[in-house]
């Protein structure tokens, strides 16, 4: 479904992203994992456009995205949502949810789709005349994820929504990303949270200093000995 | 007393106009995250027009409206798109240096008008400028309730733009996240010549309101552009309902400094007023209420 082929990538004179190459696969849910500063929020903006390649190919459904304007990305059916959540938080709830259906086909259903989010998300359906930055954390990462559920998206990209939340959150969290997978959307999640993700995800990549190490699936590299001592701290 | 409240009323009335200047002024700093040091230049350009239209071809202000702000939204969109904008798009260029483009601006704008029309007082005499309406003590000119009116309506429409649509909500959104407006599918672009655009239009209106209750020569421009920069810091720096708040402040200093300490030096409160907020309370008006 995405594939970058030796992506390069650097702010100014510094390169962050080295001959990344990796595939999403249609329907799955695919992991990248790595340190904090290994690249995987760099990673995830130039795909949707917000950095361009230094070098390299993405290919989205057979169709070259490398120059695509970031506005354009999510046409295709690619949405970002990034970290840190990036509410408009002077915007109400149900605002920013309709932020998230501005183009073609979301806007028609931009009702339909709401409802659905709030069915999905209660809260926020409670909460939907309450500005965005009065939210809690929890409730800001699910409106984020909302938001970006508006955009009908084929690929969800979803940049740490376990950040800063508290356990019981991040199991919501993960919750919501496999049911939201349930329905169809293929997920690249990128996580900190290495032992959760892997137990449920499909496949996962491992991104160190800005080039891709081991993948694996899930399983696979929950076993693995590399990934035991550096990420897991077994 | 009585005097108290005329003066109040008048300040009130001047007020509602200088807050669609200092609305405009607002989006654009809200968008564009500068201060646009040509924006009163850019309603001196509407002050002529209305000025040219009445003096040849006989057409009252009021109708001018429908002149003036469409052809200073397409002066708008030119600067944005062509002046402003390119020096955006490359982050290695400062933002300092799409202020001093609007300096460049507002001084070929000062001096374009001085060109064309010299630099003679020029004015508007309306069959109504002179009628007064009386209610109790205190008098109401005419075309300044009426300005004061139309300055309301373009004030609610922008607020309805700005909250119902999804352009006007995209013009919200960039100003608070103008990255996670572009994940959202918003072109930057657009929205920020649009925003420059409308800005421009605002003051435009206000513009041609102001015409027939004031005198018009090129350095117009520099006092209103003033006159919005103190706006908007008083109105907290990119707030529009803070703007409103601002420009009636500033409308009613200024009334009142006329009125009771001396005419000439009218221009001189709002500044005296702009100094002591920025002294003691730098977060503007908006600081008073904590939100
Ligand atoms: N806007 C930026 N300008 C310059 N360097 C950046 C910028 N954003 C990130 N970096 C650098 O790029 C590297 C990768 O960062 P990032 O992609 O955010 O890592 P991760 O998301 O894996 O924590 C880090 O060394 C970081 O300091
Ligand atoms: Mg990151």
């Amino acid at each position: 479904m995405l594939k970058l082929e030796n992506v390069n990538m650097s702010y100014g004179d510094i390169q962050v992203l080295w001959d990344v190459s990796f595939e999403v696969k249609e329907a799955e849910i695919l992991v990248l994992v790595g340190a904090n500063g290994a690249g995987k929020s760099s990673t995830l903006k130039t795909i949707s456009g917000l950095q361009r390649v230094r070098s390299g190919k993405i290919i989205f459904n057979g169709e070259d995205i490398t120059q695509l304007p970031a506005e354009e990305v999510i046409t295709r059916g690619i949405v970002h949502v990034p970290e840190g959540r990036r509410l408009f938080n002077e915007m109400t709830v149900e605002e920013n949810l309709v932020m998230g259906s501005l183009n073609g086909e979301s806007k028609k259903l931009r009702s339909q789709t709401m409802e659905e989010c709030y069915e999905l998300f209660p809260r926020l359906l409670e909460r939907r005349k309450q500005l965005a930055g009065t939210l809690s954390g929890g409730e800001q990462q699910m409106l984020a994820v909302a938001r970006g559920l508006m955009a009908k998206p084929k690929l969800l990209m979803l940049d740490e929504p376990s950040l800063g939340l508290a356990p019981v959150l991040v199991q919501d969290i993960f919750d919501i990303v496999k049911s939201v997978n349930k329905q169809g959307i293929t997920v690249l999640l990128v996580e900190q949270n290495v032992q959760s993700t892997l137990t449920f995800c499909d496949r996962a990549y491992v991104l160190e200093n800005g080039k891709i190490g081991i993948s694996g699936t899930g399983k696979e590299l929950l076993n693995n000995e590399h990934v035991k001592t550096a990420y897991l701290g077994i | 007393m009585e005097l108290f409240l005329q003066t109040l009323v008048n300040g009130t009335l001047i007020g509602g106009l200088y807050a669609i200047i200092g609305i405009g002024m607002t989006l654009i700093m809200g968008v564009m995250g500068i201060i646009n040091l040509a924006h009163g230049q850019i309603m001196m350009i509407a002050m002529y027009i209305t000025w040219v239209l009445w003096q040849f071809l006989g057409i009252d202000p009021l109708l001018s409206l429908f002149i003036s702000i469409p052809l200073v939204y397409v002066l708008g969109d030119l600067m944005a798109r062509y002046l402003l904008y390119p020096l955006m798009e490359k982050e290695s260029i400062l933002p300092e240096n799409q202020v001093l483009m609007t300096v460049g601006i507002g001084m070929v704008l000062v001096e374009l008008a001085r060109t064309i029309f010299t630099s003679d007082y020029r004015s508007v005499q309306t069959s109504y400028s002179d009628i007064v309406w009386r209610l109790g003590h205190i008098s109401l000119s005419v075309p300044v309730v009426i300005d004061f009116f139309i300055a309301i309506a373009f004030t609610g429409a922008m607020f309805w733009f700005l909250i119902k649509t999804d352009i006007g909500r995209s013009i919200r959104a960039t100003a608070q996240d103008k990255e996670a407006a572009i994940l959202m599918g918003v072109s930057a672009k657009k929205i920020t010549i649009l925003t420059f655009a409308l800005g421009s239009s605002l003051t435009a209106a206000a513009g041609t309101l102001f015409l027939p209750i004031y005198y018009l020569y090129p350095d117009v421009g520099p006092i209103f552009t003033l006159k919005a920069f103190v706006i908007t810091i008083l109105g907290g720096l990119g707030s529009t309902v803070g703007a409103i708040a601002g420009g009636l402040v500033l409308g009613i200093a200024e009334t009142f400094g006329a009125t009771y300490i001396s005419m000439g030096y009218r221009d001189a409160f709002g500044l005296i007023i702009f100094l002591l907020v920025l002294i003691f309370m730098p977060g503007g008006l908006k600081s008073l209420t904590k939100v």
